[in-house]
C-alpha cells in the first residue's frame, strides 16, 4: 500500500518542490505538543522568515493562518472584558485539534480554510465541537475527495480525544492517515524520524492486546526533545531554520511559544 | 539519500566483451578499429610485469604459476599440432598469450596513458542510465565566496557549508585553497573538481618556482586554470576567485568554469553571489585599509549565509600582502548551535527492537602470500 499519491510523487521527484520545512507532532498522556518551523522558501532564496505552517481547528471563529491572533490570548480578553458571559464552553472543552501542514503553501491555505469552514458547519448542525478523531476523519474525506488533482500538503494533525489522552495523526498527499504517537513530516523528517523512534518508541498498531500508542514522557521533557531534535535537524537541513513555533494542548487549554533556530 | 532500488554498488563489472572483437569478419571499419586497438595495447600497463604495475600492485595473481593460465597455456600446443596436420590457423593478433591476460587481468583497474581522465566506464555508465539507474550526485559547494583588493593587497573570503542536495553535508568545510605563498584560490561548484584543480595548478607552480628560481604570479596561475578548464569544455565544474600579490602587484581574478576570466577590483561567486555583490556594489570603494577590506569582506559573506540557502556556517577569510599571508580560519562564527537538550540522550539496549539475531563464525584466513623477510623488496 503506498502512502503517497503517484501524482504528488511525480511533482516532487519533477520539480523538487518537496514538503519544505518541517513539522512534528508528539502525543502523552493528556497532552499534545504540535511544532514547526517558520521558514518559507523557494528555490535557493528564503522568502520570509515568520510564516506559520500551524493552523488552529479548534477555534474557528477566529482567522485562519496568522500565528499571533490564535489561541488563549483571544479567549483572555474576552474574559476579561465580560466575565459575566458563560464562555465554559471555550475554555473548558476537552476537545482540541491543532493541525501542522509542510508544502505548497497556496494548498495548505486553501485547505485550512476548507476544514475551518466544514468545523463551522458541524458545530451549527449538531450543537458541539468536533472531537480530534472525527475531525482526522474529516480531513481525510477531504484530501481523499480530490484524489485526481491533490492538494499538495503533508499534514499532521495533534490534539486531545475525548479522553482527554493525546492523539496525533499522520497524512499523505492524498488521505491515508494512521493514528500515531508521534509524527514527524517535511524535508526534515528524515533526520528527525529516527530519533524520535529510538527515544519515543510507540509499540506496533498490531501488537495484541491493543498497547497506547501514546508516550510516557513528561510534558516539559517531550518540549526539550522537541527543540533539540529540531535544532539538530536545521545544522544538517538547509530548507529548516529561523524560528520553532511550538503549540502544546492540554486539558488547561492551548499555549504558544517560540524558539529561535539557526538563520543561515 | 539514493533512494533508486538500482544500488550504484551492485552494477556490472565491465567485461572484457566491452573491448573491440578480434574477428575480422565482424567489423566494417576495420581501419579505424585497428588503430584504436593498437593504442589501447600500446598502453605502459601493457610492458610492464604484473608486481611492478602500479594498477595490479594489489593483485596476488601470478599467470606464470597459475594453474588455469597453465591449462590455457595448452592451446599453444594445440595451434603447433594444427600447423602440423597442415590446417588454416585463424587469424590472431601478434600478442603473447601471458601479455594477453595481463591485459584481461589489468583491464578493470586501468590507468590512463598519459595521466588525465579515465573514459573506460562512460559507454558502461551511458548504457545504465538508458536503463533507468539514477546518477549519484556530486557533492556540491553551493557556496558564497568574495575577493576584493584594497590598498595593500588582496582579501579572499568564503562561507564553509558543503551541501548534497537539501542536505548539508560538511559544516566547516575550507573552501580558500592554497595555490602558493602569495597567492590563494576560492572555489565555489563541485567540491572535488575546486580541490582537484586547485591542487593540479599549485603543485605546476611549484615545478615552476624550482625551475625558474623566482616567486609565483597570479597571472601564471590563471593561464594554468583556465587553459585546463576550457580543454574540458566546462565539464569541470570549478568557479573559483583567484587572488595574490606578486612583484607586479595585487591581483584579483575570477574564473569560470567554461574557462573565461574576469579582472576586477571586487567580485563574487557561487549561489550566494547576489546576496553578497549587493553588498559590494553598495560599500566598496578604493584605498580601503586592512581593517576595512576585512570588514566589508565579512559582510559580504554574512550575507551570503543568511540570505542563501546553500551558504551557511563561519566565514574563513584571507588577507594577502606583499610578503604576507594571512589565513583567518573561521574569522568569524555567527551561526552558533541555538539548543541543546541538558537531559542528554540514552540509547540502552532494547530501546532499538531487535527483530532476529544470527551468529555467523569467521573461521582464520590462512596466509596465501608469503611476506618476503627485510621489509619491502621495492624499497631495495
Amino acid at each position: 500500500m503506498s502512502r503517497l499519491g503517484d501524482w504528488v510523487y511525480r511533482l516532487q521527484e519533477q520539480r523538487r518542490v518537496g514538503s519544505l520545512s518541517t513539522c512534528v507532532a508528539i502525543a502523552g498522556a493528556d497532552y499534545c505538543v504540535v511544532t514547526a518551523d517558520t521558514r518559507l522558501s523557494v528555490g535557493y532564496s528564503i522568502l520570509t522568515r515568520d510564516h506559520s505552517k500551524i493552523c488552529d481547528l479548534s477555534s474557528p471563529l477566529l482567522p485562519v493562518g496568522d500565528a499571533t491572533t490564535l489561541f488563549s490570548p483571544y479567549i483572555d480578553t474576552i474574559l476579561s472584558v465580560s466575565p459575566k458571559l458563560n464562555l465554559c464552553s471555550y475554555v473548558c472543552r476537552a476537545d482540541k485539534c491543532v493541525l501542522a501542514s509542510s508544502g505548497f503553501q497556496g494548498d495548505i491555505k486553501a485547505l485550512h480554510k476548507n476544514l475551518a469552514a466544514r468545523e463551522l458547519l458541524y458545530q451549527h448542525q449538531h450543537n458541539k465541537w468536533m472531537s480530534c478523531p472525527s475531525m482526522a476523519q474529516l480531513l481525510s474525506n477531504t484530501l481523499y475527495f480530490k484524489r485526481s488533482s491533490p492538494y499538495y500538503a503533508i499534514n499532521v494533525l495533534g490534539g486531545l480525544d475525548s479522553e482527554g489522552k493525546g492523539c496525533v495523526f499522520t497524512y499523505d498527499a492524498v488521505g491515508s492517515y494512521e493514528r500515531t504517537g508521534y509524527s514527524a513530516q517535511g524535508t526534515g523528517s528524515s533526520l528527525i524520524m529516527p530519533v524520535l523512534d529510538n527515544q519515543l518508541k510507540s509499540p506496533s498498531p498490531l501488537l495484541l492486546p491493543a498497547r497506547d500508542a501514546v508516550t510516557r514522557l513528561s510534558e516539559s521533557e517531550a518540549i526539550d526533545l522537541v527543540k533539540d531534535v529540531f535544532a539538530s535537524a536545521t545544522e544538517r537541513d538547509i530548507y529548516t531554520g529561523d524560528k520553532l513555533e511550538i503549540v502544546v494542548i492540554n486539558k488547561a487549554g492551548t499555549k504558544l511559544e517560540y524558539i529561535d533556530l539557526r538563520k543561515d | 539519500m539514493q533512494t533508486s532500488k538500482q544500488n550504484w554498488a551492485e552494477c556490472r563489472l565491465p567485461s572484457p566483451l566491452d573491448r573491440p572483437s578480434l574477428k575480422a569478419h565482424r567489423r566494417p571499419n576495420i581501419l579505424a578499429e585497428r588503430k584504436a586497438q593498437h593504442e589501447y595495447w600500446r598502453r605502459p600497463s601493457f610492458f610492464l610485469l604484473p608486481q611492478s604495475n602500479p594498477a595490479s600492485a594489489g593483485c596476488c595473481f601470478n599467470s606464470n604459476s597459475d594453474p588455469r593460465t597453465k591449462e590455457k597455456g595448452k592451446r599453444r600446443e594445440r595451434v603447433r599440432e594444427r600447423e602440423k596436420r597442415g590446417k588454416k590457423q585463424p587469424r590472431r593478433s601478434p600478442l603473447s598469450h601471458r601479455l594477453r591476460t595481463q591485459i584481461r587481468m589489468t583491464g578493470s583497474m586501468d590507468l590512463p596513458a598519459k595521466g588525465g581522465f579515465s573514459y573506460d566506464l562512460c559507454r558502461r555508465n551511458d548504457f545504465l542510465e538508458k536503463k533507468g539507474l539514477k546518477v549519484p550526485g556530486f557533492l556540491k559547494t553551493g557556496t558564497t565566496i568574495v575577493g576584493l583588493v584594497f590598498q595593500d593587497g588582496v582579501v579572499l573570503g568564503a562561507d564553509t557549508r558543503a551541501t548534497e542536495g537539501p542536505i548539508v553535508a560538511d559544516k566547516n568545510c575550507e573552501k580558500i585553497h592554497f595555490m602558493a605563498p602569495n597567492i590563494y584560490c576560492c572555489g565555489a561548484g563541485t567540491a572535488a573538481d575546486t580541490e582537484a584543480v586547485t591542487d593540479m595548478v599549485s603543485s605546476q607552480l611549484q615545478l615552476h618556482r624550482y625551475a625558474t628560481g623566482r616567486e609565483s604570479r597570479v597571472v601564471t596561475a590563471l593561464t594554468l586554470l583556465k587553459s585546463h578548464l576550457f580543454k574540458y569544455q566546462g565539464h569541470v565544474s570549478a568557479a573559483l576567485v583567484l587572488g595574490g600579490v606578486d612583484v607586479t602587484g595585487p591581483h584579483l581574478h575570477t574564473v569560470y568554469p567554461h574557462g573565461s576570466t574576469d579582472t576586477l577590483p571586487f567580485a563574487t561567486m557561487g549561489s550566494g553571489s547576489l546576496a553578497a555583490m549587493s553588498v559590494f556594489e553598495s560599500q566598496y570603494k578604493e584605498g580601503l585599509t586592512r581593517e576595512e577590506g576585512i570588514q566589508l569582506v565579512s559582510d559580504a559573506i554574512r550575507a551570503g549565509i543568511f540570505n542563501d540557502l546553500g551558504s551557511g556556517s563561519n566565514v574563513d577569510v584571507c588577507v594577502i600582502t606583499k610578503g604576507k599571508t594571512e589565513y583567518l580560519r573561521n574569522h568569524e562564527l555567527p551561526n552558533p548551535r541555538t539548543y541543546v537538550s541538558s537531559k542528554g540522550y540514552s540509547f540502552t539496549k532494547g530501546q532499538t527492537e531487535v527483530l532476529s539475531t544470527k551468529i555467523t563464525k569467521i573461521t582464520q584466513l590462512k596466509q596465501k602470500v608469503e611476506v618476503a623477510e627485510g621489509g619491502d623488496a621495492m624499497e631495495e
